[in-house]
């Protein structure tokens, strides 16, 4: 292992892109046998699947760069809400269907462009890993760009609560592409993306698709944050309650 | 001791050819192009696999069954590494696989398309009907009882059938 491969940055960075994943993976599970109708259902889990798929695949090479004997599962079930780097817009509850799919769509669209970017990744397992990724990106977002067009343009009820989702997750989208020292390392070293880059790409393909659903963007205002920084709202830590509850009632347990 | 001869590449491939996806049982993981390589070494037999979807829950079985499948020739101990570069993609499975899924039912995969921009316009491309091959189909969802396969309905034969999905 070289002496780059070891970067705490650089671990750090994988645990921010493995969180968000996880996160989301198993905001969109709850959906499992609760779907509006059952292709969604399956369509949902299918999603998540590949998210907490995608997450697993992160946090391991995380652990590996680290180097402490740690490996994705002890990242996942035996960390606390303080060691999570996941943004907040992912941890938020589900919601109602219309917050489920506007926030699909606003983190499908940031992570089919950070994958994109991180393809050229100079670390070949993170590049490998993001080309992956990105064919599975291309479906998420379509599938939920389909629906935020479907329900902002469908009653005046699906309208109104796609509109009430964008206002609520519109102060949760700034701090996907707030850069730090740790996103400024990993980018001069080749490692990774600044996350900043990405914010004008994304506001081109979100906002005509927002627009053709005949949703009002929110006014640019106070951009929440912390994520990253581990200061999460009050939701992460009872998710986490039951997302690790089992791993950590039997440790070990195998089924 | 007892000597064997060391198998050869084709003959490596051959006995994981014996190994089926669990989920589509009508074609291998060596025909799905999961199997990457493998050879003899020696420390024992070293297996290159790359995975299909990155959540695929199938993975840690095909792992499975390649060591038992190795194991039934006296092969051992079975070292498997994971690549993920280059990524994996349906452009792999070969013509006479692809058959083999449409005999099964499940339509195969078409070309995959380069699309760069993701369009929310898209036509689905036409899928044949694996049952009566009327092209005369549509998509139901782009989400199937697995992560590789696509919902579909044949309005001429009535059948809902799945397709793999080309990725």
């Amino acid at each position: 292992m070289n002496r780059a491969m070891s970067s705490p940055a650089f671990f750090e960075y994988l645990i921010r892109l493995g969180d968000d994943r996880l996160v989301l993976g198993h905001r969109l599970s709850e959906w499992c046998g609760h779907g509006p109708i059952l292709e969604e259902d399956i369509a949902l889990a299918n999603i998540s699947l590949d998210l907490i798929g995608e997450a697993s695949l992160l946090l391991k090479l995380a652990a590996s760069v680290e180097g402490q004997g740690r490996n994705e599962d002890t990242l996942a079930y035996f960390r606390d809400a303080i060691d999570f780097r996941n943004a907040l817009m992912l941890e938020l509850p589900k919601g109602d269907f219309g917050f489920t799919v506007v926030r699909q769509f606003l983190f499908s669209v940031y992570s089919l462009l950070q994958m994109d970017a991180l393809q050229k990744s100079r670390n070949a397992d993170l590049s490998g890993i993001a080309a992956k990724a990105l064919k599975e990106t291309r479906y998420h977002v379509r599938h939920s760009a389909q629906w935020v067009v479907t329900l902002g343009g469908g009653t005046d009820e699906s309208n109104a609560r796609a509109q009430q989702a964008l206002n609520d997750l519109w102060r949760y989208t700034g701090e996907l592409f707030v850069a730090d020292d740790i996103d400024r390392e990993v980018a001069a070293s080749g490692d990774g993306v600044d996350p900043s880059t990405l914010e004008a790409a994304w506001r081109e393909q979100v906002l005509p698709i927002l627009q053709r659903a005949g949703l009002r963007v929110p006014d640019a205002g106070y951009m929440q944050g912390g994520g990253r920084g581990g200061r999460h709202t009050e939701h992460l830590g009872h998710m986490l309650s039951e997302m690790q509850i089992l791993a950590r009632s039997h440790p070990g347990a195998s089924w | 001791m007892v000597t064997r001869a060391i198998p050869s590449r084709d003959e490596l491939f051959a006995i994981l050819d014996r190994v089926k996806d669990p989920e589509v049982p009508a074609v291998s993981v060596v025909e799905l192009g999961i199997v990457r390589d493998v050879a003899v070494t020696e420390a024992g037999v070293e297996v290159t696999i790359t995975p299909t979807y990155s959540g695929c829950p199938a993975m840690r079985e095909i792992e499975s069954d390649i060591r038992d499948a190795l194991a039934e020739h006296g092969l051992g101990p079975v070292e498997i590494s994971v690549v993920y570069s280059p990524a994996w993609t349906t452009d792999w499975i070969g013509p006479a696989a692809k058959e083999k899924l449409e005999a099964y039912g499940i339509a195969p995969p078409g070309r995959v398309e380069r699309d760069e921009l993701v369009s929310i316009d898209r036509r689905a491309r036409p899928v044949r009907c694996p049952f009566c091959k009327s092209g005369d189909t549509e998509r139901k969802s782009e989400f199937g009882s697995t992560a590789c396969k696509s919902i579909w309905f044949c309005r001429s034969c009535r059948q809902p059938f799945e397709e793999f999905k080309a990725i």
